[in-house]
């Protein structure tokens, strides 16, 4: 695994735009070897990351942009997701297997993130947006998604 | 997201497949619920077998059709689930809130 995988993508704030990451994304894990079904499961995490980066972090302001970069680091994929947003605390966002957040329209997408990942850390990116960084392990099948480690790095 | 809606008996069928996620399909679903609940559909059944992918916003309207449909007297079950979308499902601890059914003439049956 070496620096040929790597990726930077910069795309506006829009929607539709995440499919094109997905294309290159899932080109990439395929290139790592990655199983098929954890590159589906990857691929719901990123897609999560780059919704809230949109949706959240640059309020689907198409003149902001999300940054998607892809490294690979030891044995593990490292997929970071920036905006250019004001910030976001996750710990904010309520849980939502919670009883009273069961029927909750939203807030699931930082646990689709944890438990389809091996680790996932939300912080400042250098561009002083939200950046989430999502970390998983290339290689031989994990037990994903029914036995994820539980914890944010 | 592509969708059909169709009758069996009294029973509305809404079959979907393809992705449900943000951008991509989700709006679509949500007025598809909207106009199977207007036309006073009493007994729904969303016939999920051919959903390649379901994201946090798929889920999210799923919901929605579930909770509006309960509070218009509207029985809505779920059948065929892929295995992905039943894993998620589990996950988000909906498996226990949803109707599910392995097939749609068992969920067709049910309102019997």
């Amino acid at each position: 695994m070496a620096d040929e995988h790597r990726f930077h993508l910069a795309i506006g704030s829009r929607f539709e735009n995440i499919e094109l990451v997905q294309v290159v994304l899932k080109d990439r894990l395929r290139q790592l070897g990655m199983d098929e079904d954890t590159q589906d499961w990857v691929d719901v995490a990123v897609r999560e990351a780059l919704a809230n980066a949109i949706k959240h972090g640059n309020a689907q302001n198409p003149e902001k942009q999300v940054h998607v970069d892809l490294d690979v680091e030891d044995d593990e994929v490292v997929i970071r997701v920036e905006d250019e947003g004001v910030g976001f605390d996750p710990d904010r966002v309520g849980d939502p297997l919670a009883p009273e957040n069961l029927l909750r329209t939203n807030g699931r997408g930082i646990l689709f993130m944890k438990k389809f990942m091996d680790r996932i850390h939300y912080g400042s990116g250098p561009g002083g947006g939200t950046m989430v960084t999502l970390r998983k392990r290339v290689g031989p099948k994990t037990d994903t998604p029914h036995h994820p480690e539980e914890g944010t790095q | 997201m592509k969708f059909n809606v169709r009758q069996s008996g009294d029973v509305t069928i809404l079959d979907l497949s393809g992705k449900i996620t943000i951008g991509s399909g989700e709006e679509a679903l949500r007025n598809t619920m909207q106009e199977i609940m207007s036309s006073g559909a009493r007994k729904v059944v969303i016939n999920m077998s051919g959903v390649t992918m379901i994201d946090s916003s798929g889920i999210g309207e799923l919901v929605s059709a579930y909770t509006t449909a309960t509070n218009r007297g509207t029985k809505l079950k779920l059948a065929n689930l892929p295995a992905k979308v039943s894993d998620i499902l589990t996950i988000t601890q909906l498996i226990t809130v949803f109707d599910v059914y392995d097939n749609e003439a068992d969920a067709v049956n049910s309102f019997a």
